[in-house]
């Protein structure tokens, strides 16, 4: 495991996303209303650069005639073949049971912190007053 | 490709991401699948195309009722296929559109185009005014038999002069995906049964995304009552199935997948290594990567006829 600085919190507000390259791979950080959430860019089902796919709500019907749209902002919905996956968890929505995208573990640290401990700062300068947001692989 | 920019509310019902991947609009600002640069970045380098086919869709001359436009709309596709993307990019190849309803500058688009070897299919479009294997159509095989051609014949979203089932337009947007399938089999079945392939023996016809697991079923089922209805059609020297597979190619793309991935061997093991050609669909979401969407077990004989050895043989890429 290593962690890496992937940009100061303040670039990274929400409803914004970032692409990052750590180690040779590609990594999606995205800031949803506040919630962080980081992916391999890649979807497991077709292979698509998952991380440029839209953030969506779940629609739901309980019969013809029902529709609602619930749990909005919680998908990250594939730009090709459309696969939903629960961003908290990676799931599937579509094959839950055999499919499921890779999160990865972001966190948001205190530049404090991170000048004291074994952190990999790809791009930025570690500052002790900010925040920055960090990823684990 | 498609030169036409849609949007998600242009048509019903509708299409899964207005029918393209998400990612594949360009910077610059065109439709999907405009851009050549885009193309080379998306598909034709990652996944190591050799040879990749045009199948210039949306609107074209092939269901353009206006006679003169068909024409020159046609005329304007082809020549823009060579200029815009087969002159720039030597692994492109294009596929002839023509003025389908009228057969007689639909041939003349062909003999104009077939001596360029650049061009190495026939378009035509999946619903025609008639069934397509109406006699009024045969120049157009005549003059497809003897260029050499194959017949490309792929679904072009709400194409065509009717309904895309005979009750009329589907709902939902699963539907009508679904009715490619029941298009492809009306397509063989008129090609067959009306004779054409016992007129042009050597006509060669490919269905593009319309599947092909159907294949058995339509087989069996022509066959079992071509032996009570012989008398009707005496003019089919042979099972209907002998034509399917002597003069019918099917693409892989959207590929079905059964639980129990098998089941699809099976199939293709009747329709015949030989018959099925790796498609992609690019631009559309549909799209489909080879690395990641055939999930059987193929030996590395299959997996070449497939994805290269099949084709090499059906078109002249040379």
């Amino acid at each position: 495991m290593s962690r890496h600085v992937v940009c100061p919190a303040a670039e990274l507000p929400p409803g914004t996303r970032k692409l990052v390259t750590i180690g040779g791979r590609e990594i999606g950080v995205f800031n949803v209303d506040g919630r962080l959430h980081a992916f391999h860019n890649r979807c497991p089902h077709g292979g698509a650069a998952i991380c440029s796919g839209l953030i969506v709500g779940l629609s739901q019907s309980s019969g013809p005639g029902d529709y609602r749209l619930e749990r909005r902002g919680e998908f990250l919905r594939c730009p090709w073949h459309g696969w939903e996956f629960e961003m908290a968890t990676g799931q599937s929505w579509c094959d839950p049971r055999r499919t499921r995208l890779r999160n990865v573990e972001v966190k948001r640290e205190a530049g404090s912190d991170l000048v004291m401990g074994p952190y990999v700062a790809e791009r930025y300068p570690v500052e002790v007053e900010d925040a920055y947001i960090v990823v684990d692989l | 490709m498609c030169g036409r920019r849609l949007t998600s509310t242009q048509m019903h019902p509708r299409m899964m991401a207005a029918g393209m991947r998400a990612d594949s609009r360009p910077s610059s600002g065109g439709p999907p699948g405009s851009d050549l640069e885009l193309l080379r970045r998306q598909h034709l380098d990652p996944v190591n195309v050799e040879f990749g086919l045009l199948m210039a869709l949306s609107k074209g001359g092939m269901e353009e009722r206006n006679p003169d436009f068909a024409a020159a709309l046609s005329r304007a596709t082809n020549d823009w296929q060579i200029d815009h993307w087969v002159r720039q990019e030597p692994r492109l190849r294009a596929g002839i559109v023509v003025p389908q309803e009228f057969p007689e500058t639909a041939v003349s688009e062909i003999e104009r185009c077939a001596p360029d070897r650049r061009y190495v299919q026939i378009m035509l479009s999946t619903r025609p005014t008639d069934p397509l294997g109406n006699r009024r159509y045969w120049p157009i095989f005549e003059a497809a038999e003897r260029a050499g051609l194959p017949i490309g014949l792929h679904p072009i979203g709400y194409n065509g002069g009717h309904p895309s089932t005979g009750s009329g337009w589907p709902t939902f947007y699963l539907q009508e995906h679904y009715v490619f399938v029941a298009c492809m089999e009306a397509l063989a079945a008129s090609l067959i049964i009306e004779g054409v392939f016992e007129r042009f023996p050597n006509l060669k016809v490919v269905l593009v995304e319309g599947g092909f697991a159907w294949a058995p079923a339509l087989a069996w089922r022509m066959d079992q009552h071509f032996e009570k209805f012989r008398k009707e059609v005496p003019h089919l020297k042979r099972r209907p199935s002998d034509y399917l597979r002597q003069n019918i190619w099917w693409t892989t793309q959207p590929i079905e997948e059964p639980p129990q991935s098998r089941h699809i061997v099976e199939i293709i093991d009747w329709i015949g290594w030989d018959r099925l050609l790796y498609s992609s669909d690019y631009p559309h979401w549909d799209y489909d990567n080879p690395s990641f969407s055939f999930k059987f077990p193929m030996t590395e004989e299959q997996r070449r006829k497939i994805f290269r050895d099949n084709a090499l043989a059906l078109y002249r890429f040379q």
